[in-house]
């Protein structure tokens, strides 16, 4: 059998249920801070496997969800620049900035590719050596390595075309501002399982230490997403709170040294701004200056757009958990996957796509 | 005047769209030699078709596939099935089919020959005669290689009523075999999002199939074919059409594993994927096993399975139960699909 399908099995998936319904005595508040948990959580309909007591929030964990508006219409801005071809995954092409998306700028003209992986961005530049091509770098210290390799094989084959708008961000900065900003009595945090792949389970120390609360790094198939609830249960019940790995054929304590190795080579760290959260410090990560000539912000200076408020849209109290979507006045008959008015409702890992197509 | 295409050039120019002595090489070398029937060879201005006094079911569809090429079949083939399937869902025998081919100046012969060949392929495998047609050329980048426009007329027998307001409550839901093959095949082509699949589209023409299972029972009371959208979109056009609920369980539903994988690792829903040679199939509950013992005997209906039921509560809303038990609601897809960043 399929290793994946096994972390499916109804039988142990009902058998996981019936544990936390008996262990789960106290009334919780669990964050899944990641957007793929969130999409998997809504896909297989666990909130409704979980007892009364326990309530789920989804946390700012998709990317696409918190690029700042201003960041989005840089972009749409350099896919304006004459000459300038860009390479992006597929999440970012339906978000709106203030004059259109991606799509509508590919629609006027702009010449705009959906790639899968940086390294494909890299051979559209080998392709297309008449054009510069511009790589989108929206993600979080998952994509982050793999955008920096890419720029480092440019360099290697000598390519003078390509260039990567950094816009990359890193979570623990931004999961401590949701903690501090006590919005939520949050009781545990459901760690991200592909950030903690790469910057390993150490780098939520801070939640159990600072906060007091346990943080449970968990996988993304119905079971580990039990099992990392399940030990948030158990630690709120025995009022203890520390770092568990329930991610365990993935994750290790110290995470993938390689890949930490590659972000560093590449990258330095810099303010940031959140959507929904604003400025967080040493939260972004940016091309170091030895890596200069491929950095799309420098060779292609572009203003941002005004931050402007979609009138009534609460994805910034959405993002940080204050909210849950349907509390948004917009949700389902202003604000919808046909029509998004926010980012939650624009990307597939959002909280208010998932909560529109599975709630 | 004898058939001398001029091969002599490599590649489609406009003269070939000009009407004049090269169109009429390439008519007479290419197209003539392919789709050969009376009606074609007349070269009139248009064709005469004796069609029997029935109820004529008549569609058009236009293919701009991309790319062009794609595991398990071309452009010209889907243009041919793409007619032809959604005249058999409406129970029809399709019988003429029209073709308007719009092509890029600097497209490859050799391309068209091999798209004009696999649709003559799929023209004689559907028993259909392609009796009338038409190309122009546009200038160089006027045109994504190129489209193909086809029309199709089909008739329906007296006693045959399948129409997507039709679903009542106690029918069973039939689809015949695995779903999302055709978009992961096309997908794995697209440039920018190349990655090693062994999945073929599924493209395939539907009416030898359908003509068996209307000869086994005049009671279908909806057929669709789950194309743009996947069959997460026709279910809902059919609670809609019908207004009534519909309920599917998940896993009953056919997928393969390498289309979960590719699912998987592209961020992708399944229920969304375009199908090709797929039917979503509605009959009442009674005669749902029988239908599928016929459909069975045929190539195209091997895997044929009932995936859920029509009910009489909550209409226009079409539900999955996965195998915890917990249900969802079903929506139409909104705009693309794109693979999530992580």
């Amino acid at each position: 059998m399929d290793i994946n399908r096994a972390f499916g099995s109804p039988d142990i998936v009902e058998k996981l249920r019936l544990k936390i319904a008996n262990l789960s005595k106290k009334q919780i508040k669990i964050m899944e801070f990641c957007g793929t948990h969130t999409h998997v959580i809504f896909r297989y309909g666990i909130r409704q496997l979980l007892p009364e007591t326990i309530s789920m929030f989804s946390g700012p964990g998709c990317p696409v969800c918190v690029t700042d508006e201003a960041d989005i219409d840089r972009i749409i801005a350099m896919a304006e620049i004459k000459g300038v071809m860009i390479a992006t995954f597929g999440d970012l092409m339906k978000v709106p900035g203030s004059s259109g998306s991606l799509i509508d700028a590919r629609a006027d003209g702009a010449k705009v590719e959906v790639v899968y992986s940086p390294l494909d961005a890299v051979h559209l530049a080998i392709d297309n050596s008449h054009l510069n091509v511009v790589f989108l770098g929206v993600g979080f210290e998952t994509t982050a390595p793999a955008v920096a390799a890419s720029i480092v094989e440019a360099e290697k084959i000598g390519l003078n075309n390509y260039y990567v708008l950094s816009l990359h961000k890193l979570t623990p900065p931004a999961m401590k501002a949701i903690l501090d900003t006590r919005e939520v009595d949050l009781d545990g945090i459901l760690c991200p399982g592909h950030v903690s792949t790469i910057t390993g389970y150490n780098a939520w120390n801070f939640v159990s230490d600072i906060y007091g609360i346990p943080a449970v790094v968990a996988g993304f198939e119905p079971l580990d997403i039990l099992w990392g609830i399940g030990e948030i249960v158990v630690q709120c019940e025995a009022e203890e709170a520390h770092v568990v790995n329930a991610y365990p054929r993935s994750v290790t304590a110290g995470g993938n040294l390689k890949a930490k190795e590659m972000i560093e080579r590449v990258f330095k760290t810099g303010n940031a701004f959140w959507r929904g959260l604003g400025e967080l410090p040493e939260s972004g990560l940016y091309l170091r200056d030895e890596y200069g000539h491929f950095d799309a912000s420098k060779v292609f200076p572009v203003q941002g757009g005004e931050r402007r408020e979609v009138k009534g849209c609460r994805c910034a109290e959405v993002i940080r958990g204050k909210i849950k979507p349907d509390e948004c006045n917009l949700f389902r008959t202003h604000c919808n996957p046909f029509r998004p008015k926010g980012p939650c409702m624009v990307s597939s890992e959002g909280s208010c796509a998932a909560y529109y197509l599975y709630g | 005047m004898q058939p001398i295409i001029c091969m002599d050039k490599n590649v489609i120019s406009l003269s070939h769209g000009s009407g004049g002595l090269i169109s009429r090489e390439l008519v007479e070398g290419l197209f003539l030699k392919r789709f050969h029937n009376n009606a074609l060879m007349d070269l009139e201005d248009a064709s005469i078709l004796n069609l029997p006094m029935e109820k004529i079911a008549f569609t058009t569809d236009s293919f701009v596939v991309n790319p062009i090429f794609f595991p398990g079949g071309d452009i010209g083939r889907l243009a041919v099935c793409g007619t032809v399937n959604d005249l058999s869902m409406m129970g029809a025998k399709p019988l003429y089919l029209s073709v308007g081919f719009i092509i890029e100046e600097g497209f490859l012969i050799e391309d068209l020959k091999k798209i004009v060949d696999s649709m003559g392929e799929a023209a004689e495998e559907a028993e259909v005669s392609i009796v009338c047609g038409d190309t122009k050329v546009v200038e160089r980048n006027a045109a994504d290689n190129i489209f193909i426009n086809t029309a199709g007329i089909g008739v329906i027998p007296e006693d045959v009523d399948i129409s997507v307001k039709n679903a009542v409550p106690g029918d069973v839901i039939i689809v015949n075999g695995n779903i999302g093959d055709h978009g992961i095949a096309v997908l794995s082509q697209r440039k920018g999002l190349h990655f090693k699949t062994y999945i073929k589209s599924d493209v395939a023409p539907l009416n030898g199939l359908t003509a068996l299972m209307i000869q086994k029972t005049r009671n279908i009371h909806t057929m669709r074919d789950p194309t743009r959208g996947g069959l997460a979109t026709t279910l809902k056009e059919i609670a809609i059409g019908s207004n009534v609920g519909i309920e599917i369980d998940e896993e009953r539903i056919p997928v393969s594993e390498g289309v979960r994988k590719a699912c998987e690792l592209l961020g992708l829903d399944w229920l969304y994927l375009a199908n090709e040679g797929k039917a979503v199939v509605v009959v009442p509950e009674e005669e749902g096993e029988q239908l599928i013992e016929t459909m069975k005997r045929h190539p195209y209906g091997e895997g044929a399975k009932i995936i859920g039921r029509v009910v009489p509560n909550s209409p226009g809303i079409v539900t999955m139960r996965n195998a915890y038990g917990v249900r969802r609601v079903i929506e139409m897809l909104a705009g693309e699909q794109y693979p999530r960043i992580c």
